[in-house]
């Protein structure tokens, strides 16, 4: 390792930072139903998911050879744009997080490199076809293929089980969860890790300081693992309540059936060449076992909301990545703006957060209007208390309990408001 | 642009009997355990459910090994 530039250290500490949010982004995946059915205690869950992500970063030797998947043309790809598009997808990550919506970080990565290079080398350097064949039908098919199995499954299971003792149920049914739930944070660690030592391992090649094709250096490896793994165990706690208790109730058998139909899903599509996205796979096995139950609902409103981000994952990394392309073009302060950017926004939406704040002590705890508007409606502040404290700062005697007298001086108020 | 049906096909199709055969087995070995404990509590003994149940279990526990062959692999 020689010269390493500013912009490649900047490259690196924000693939880092993508594998961060990528982590606590898709703990949800593993570990939504395990935790929503009491299968796990929060805590424990996540820290096994996180153990298991970081060996599964070692486990494969396999490089992520194209981290956009043919989508854009990679061969001339500079740091900046991949910087700029790690941007993108930082800022998507952590949005949908905010208002605990689980989306795909592939697709927002996808998208961020999308934005980026069309912005730094024009329409020419995308592959327009691959956008519909490995983007769109796998967003589509993946959650009908895990939610078909997943209720056909939790079916079964109903039927099969119908005479079994509870407490017996109970205990078994706790054991399968953890081990497919085991299973799908191992292959997790395995592709999404890979992802980021892909961006890495690239950014390091167009830097000059690996040779093309090299396999990534240990320590890419080893920090990867560690990102995706810190990320895991903080848990996307608001991700995983939306997953585990807001598309539908699970019971432990349900979990159970989700769960498996997920891990079964992920393993079958990546090694049959027809790779499907985790985070669509179990949101549709979580809904397909929920319809699995006599009398079992699904609540769509939220599935709804679910779908518009999935839709609207690629579209919106890309216009940021494009957007913060466009700036680091303008020279180092440009890429330096980016980067402050990035940080202030994140921290914007983290302070959003703490307006409520949903952590291992109320994953599971949710209202009936669904999760997801409790969220949104968390972040943006209704509009009429803002306005009641705003008259009540601005005429502090009058404004509570007298609509009259608050009438009475509206032009005082507007001029001051 | 050529969609791979066939690769979606087969995804489709491993998944699904894939899927209701592990939920299947494992629920059939979780009543087997406790057909087990409802012998026991009248003091009797159901061997063959107890068997049954054990394999039901390893043919599940041989499942998760092969996906973890496919994990490293």
């Amino acid at each position: 390792m020689e010269s390493f530039s500013l912009i490649l250290a900047i490259v690196v500490i924000t693939a880092l930072a993508f594998d961060f949010t990528n982590g606590f982004h898709d703990t949800a995946n593993a570990m939504a139903t395990t935790i929503s059915t009491g299968a796990m205690k929060p805590k424990i869950a996540v820290a096994m998911s996180a153990v298991l992500n970081l060996v599964g970063a070692f486990l494969s030797v396999e490089v992520a050879n194209t981290i956009s998947k043919g989508l854009v043309d990679e061969s001339g790809i500079q740091p900046e744009v991949i910087f700029a598009a790690l941007v993108g997808a930082i800022l998507w990550n952590l949005l949908t997080w905010l208002v605990g919506l689980p989306s795909s970080s592939s697709h927002a990565l996808m998208g961020g490199l999308l934005g980026a290079t069309v912005a730094s080398a024009g329409f020419g350097a995308v592959h327009g076809g691959t956008l519909i064949t490995n983007v769109l039908i796998p967003a589509l098919a993946a959650p009908l293929v895990a939610g078909i199995a997943a209720t056909v499954g939790a079916r079964i299971t109903y039927k099969l089980g119908s005479k079994t003792e509870e407490q017996t149920a109970k205990k078994g049914y706790r054991a399968g969860q953890i081990a497919s739930a085991a299973l799908v944070s191992l292959a997790h660690g395995t592709n999404d890790a890979q992802k980021t030592m892909g961006v890495i391992t690239l950014a390091l090649v167009t830097g000059g300081v690996l040779v093309p094709d090299s396999d990534p250096p240990v320590w890419v490896i080893a920090s990867a693992g560690l990102a995706i793994a810190l990320g895991t165990y903080l848990g996307g706690w608001r991700i995983i309540r939306t997953m585990g208790k807001g598309l539908t109730d699970l019971q432990p058998q349900q979990g159970f059936a989700a769960q498996t139909s997920a891990a079964t899903v992920i393993l079958a599509s990546s090694h049959l060449g027809f790779s499907l996205s985790t985070t669509h796979s179990v949101s549709g096995a979580v809904m397909g076992a929920g319809l699995g139950r006599k009398g079992g609902v699904v609540r769509w409103s939220t599935a709804g909301r679910m779908l518009v981000a999935w839709l609207l994952t690629l579209p919106a990394a890309a216009l940021v990545a494009a957007g913060a392309e466009y700036v680091t073009q303008q020279g180092t302060w440009g890429t330096v703006l980016v980067a402050v950017f990035l940080v202030g926004s994140s921290l914007a939406i983290w302070l959003l957060s703490r307006r409520e704040v949903v952590d291992h002590t109320n994953v599971n705890h949710v209202e009936e209007d669904g999760v997801v508007a409790d969220a949104v409606a968390a972040v943006t502040p209704p509009p009429t208390v803002a306005l009641e404290e705003e008259l009540d700062r601005v005429m502090p005697s009058q404004a509570i309990g007298s609509p009259a007298a608050a009438g009475e001086k509206p032009v005082t108020t507007a001029a001051k408001v | 642009m050529k969609i791979d049906w066939a690769a979606l096909g087969s995804v489709f199709g491993v998944s699904l009997v894939a899927t209701v055969l592990l939920v299947g087995l494992f629920t059939l070995g979780i009543a087997g355990l406790s057909q087990k404990e409802k012998a026991a509590r009248t003091g009797g003994s159901a061997p063959l459910a107890v068997t049954g149940a054990y394999l039901c279990f390893a043919a599940c526990a041989a499942a998760v090994a092969f996906g973890i062959y496919l994990i490293v692999a």
